[in-house]
């Protein structure tokens, strides 16, 4: 039996969890194609129309998809921890698709709803393999891998690397840090992103990203805003830029965000406003399906020459 | 004494002057939303926020210019995002170098210790309880009887013989009850307003009929959805809106502390096509078009302003549940850009069609071209 996962939204930041639990379970797993041309055009003509850049790529992706497997992957993630859920189009991604795609008769529609307690996810597991008619046995052995693989995966990013990139370590000696905060589905997808954060690695950066930032030190700055924002992702983004801003352990801050994003406008402004009254320099990049590499390639260009600029005239009043 | 203000809405306005009056403060009252209301709030606003955000950017401006010192809107509990618009209001208000407090009040199921605490700054006059229980039955009256004048004024419209003459008639109601003082004064309204109605000439024609569903903001507040409501009726076409404030407050501020979800039967009609709750309206949405349907309407229009999240989570759910139910469906997306003419001319082609639909429908062969040329 083939699943197909769509190489989309969620996969970046569980994919290792999935990929794993759905191979010990004895399925096939095959993940669609990297997002290239064709996958974004298939997306954009059948998402609708003023949907965000990534909600239309997971269309292209399942589309590339269908036909070569038995079953479509579509998560419905509603939490996984108790002070937050997902961006209203997660919640309702299953619909969307089912809705928008006219010849998608498999898909395995699977909701993730694991933050009110902690068994919850073995529980999800467990009814996923019994729907495969697999014992408790290989179920239960399943997801301690998949747990195992995510841990692992997580361990890459605090060391440095950021393997769904696959870059494995940065030159800890560079002399810009950079913070590039944004979704795991925009940073990560190089065809999405025009390849934003090696291209910063190629510039003699260091790039730290929210998932290299471990979560205590994320808690830390949960009681920022008099209201916890309700989504996810855009807690961890904002608190990654706060742990930015605090402790001053970085030159600047890149926001990656997607047209249209409809929690980024709060996250962005939130952001941008904290970084004015700490003066560190801060850019938004909003990125779309229109997107061209020389339009970006020349801000991120003048964003690292300005950083350097500001470091050289303070160390030149240093001395 | 307080001065207070808050987002404008509709003719509701008049009834919150009222209510925080009535508490003892003083109101700055907002202004209906204009042009200039409008690019206020579009120049402080991040550019992808909701038409909504910056038109209530735009009005707090406005009245904290006007001398307001305290801002009093509702929260939410997400996702959708509207739950953290006071958050965000007070972040870049408060940049611009205004001093104000901002009072948010919490939906009661989750926060009921938050809104009282929120309610009790509200409050500054002694009130004994039957004093509460008479502005309570007042304002609970009065929402209700704007409502009703409005749904009348939408019943009639298409029906009128003389243009216009609805309108004037639906602004006097509207005048009439914000001069009402008391709840027996809201009651000889009512009557009033029957009879106002019923004064007006009507035509005996069965008018197309198209359900308005969407973003609450949008769907009820007329300067938000450039009248689309007075557009349909010219045009001959009864149009009925999902939500009306009264019920709204009512199913989301009282039964939400009983846990009781408003609105089951709609969202018990949604489940099929839409199985989790996406914060928003967007399974109000969905669930009232097909409510709309099976009452026998023609087509369903849905408001969104851009961006808004659940409304692209049912605008891409709507056109299968209308195509299933053989309804006509036209989405429009409001922002600051729209005009009203180019809204106009696109609900000018949807009611055609709806109506060439109809005659179809019953037999009549349509020749090519629409019909009313």
């Amino acid at each position: 039996m083939k699943i197909g996962i769509p190489r989309a939204l969620a996969y970046y930041a569980y994919y290792p969890f999935v990929n794993t639990f759905f191979e010990k379970l004895g399925l096939e797993v095959v993940v669609s194609d990297p997002t290239s041309k064709e996958i974004m055009d298939a997306g954009v003509e059948d998402a609708v129309a003023d949907a965000c850049v990534p909600i239309k790529l997971f269309h292209g992706h399942v589309r590339n998809l269908l036909g070569r497997v038995d079953y479509v992957f579509v998560p419905r993630l509603v939490s996984v921890n108790r002070e937050a859920t997902f961006c209203p189009k997660f919640l309702g991604l299953p619909d969307m698709v089912a809705c928008s795609i006219t010849n998608l008769n498999n898909m395995l529609e699977v909701r993730i709803d694991i933050g009110k307690r902690k068994r919850e996810l073995f529980l999800t597991c467990l009814r996923v393999g019994r729907k495969f008619r697999k014992g408790f046995f290989t179920a239960y052995n399943a997801y301690l891998k998949a747990l195992m693989s995510l841990k692992n995966y997580t361990h890459q990013f605090l060391q440095g690397g950021i393997p769904p990139l696959g870059v494995l370590t940065q030159k800890k000696s560079a002399d810009i840090k950079l913070g590039v905060v944004g979704y795991p589905y925009m940073l990560y997808d190089p065809y999405l992103s025009l390849d934003l954060i090696k291209k910063l690695i190629g510039m003699g950066t260091y790039v730290i990203t929210p998932e290299m930032v471990p979560e205590k030190v994320k808690q830390k700055y949960a009681g920022k805003l008099k209201k916890t924002l309700f989504w996810t992702f855009s807690n961890s983004v904002l608190r990654t830029a706060f742990h930015f801003l605090e402790t001053g352990c970085v030159d600047g801050i890149i926001h990656v965000t997607a047209f249209g994003c409809g929690p980024d406008f709060i996250v962005d402004k939130i952001m941008e406003l904290e970084a004015r009254d700490r003066n560190i320099p801060y850019l938004t990049i909003a990125l779309d399906e229109h997107t061209g590499q020389e339009g970006l390639n020349t801000r991120l260009e003048a964003f690292v020459d300005m950083l350097r600029r500001k470091r050289k005239v303070k160390e030149a009043a240093m001395l | 004494m307080r001065k207070v203000s808050f987002p404008y809405v509709g003719n509701a306005t008049i009834t919150f002057q009222k209510l925080m009056k009535a508490l003892g403060n003083d109101v700055v009252l907002p202004k209906r939303p204009t042009e200039e209301t409008l690019s206020l709030g579009t120049k402080y606003a991040p550019e992808f926020a909701c038409l909504p955000f910056k038109i209530v950017l735009g009005t707090y401006i406005e009245a904290l210019e006007a001398g307001a010192d305290t801002l009093v809107s509702t929260g939410g509990v997400g996702p959708c995002r509207a739950g953290l618009y006071t958050t965000l209001h007070e972040k870049i208000l408060k940049s611009l170098g205004y001093e104000f407090e901002m009072i948010t009040l919490e939906p009661p199921g989750r926060h009921l210790r938050d809104l009282v605490a929120s309610i009790k700054k509200l409050v500054n006059r002694k009130l004994s309880i039957a004093d509460y229980f008479r502005l309570g039955r007042f304002v609970w009256k009065e929402l209700q009887l704007l409502d009703k004048a409005e749904k009348l004024s939408h019943k009639i419209r298409p029906l009128e013989v003389k243009k216009g003459e609805t309108t004037r008639t639906y602004k006097k109601c509207a005048e009439l009850i914000a001069k009402a003082q008391n709840y027996r004064d809201l009651v000889e309204i009512e009557r009033e307003i029957e009879l106002l109605y019923e004064k007006i000439e009507k035509k005996d024609v069965d008018p197309i009929k198209i359900g308005i569903v969407g973003e609450i903001y949008v769907v009820i507040e007329p300067a938000a959805n450039l009248e689309i409501e007075e557009m349909l009726g010219d045009l001959g076409v009864y149009a009925e809106r999902s939500m009306f404030l009264a019920s709204y407050t009512f199913y989301n501020a009282v039964m939400d502390l009983f846990r009781m979800p408003g609105e089951r039967d709609v969202k018990k009609l949604a489940a099929p096509y839409f199985k989790e709750m996406c914060g928003g309206h967007g399974r109000e949405s969905v669930g009232n078009a097909i409510l709309f349907a099976k009452r026998g309407f023609d087509g369903v229009i849905q408001l969104s302003p851009f961006t808004c999240i659940p409304e692209i989570v049912a605008k891409s759910i709507l056109p299968k549940v209308c195509a299933e139910y053989d309804i006509g469906f036209l989405p429009v997306t409001l922002d600051e850009q729209t005009g009203k003419e180019g809204l106009r001319t696109r609900v000018e082609a949807f009611v055609d069609l709806l109506a060439a639909k109809r005659k179809k429908r019953k037999g009549d062969v349509v020749y090519g071209t629409l019909p009313g040329y």
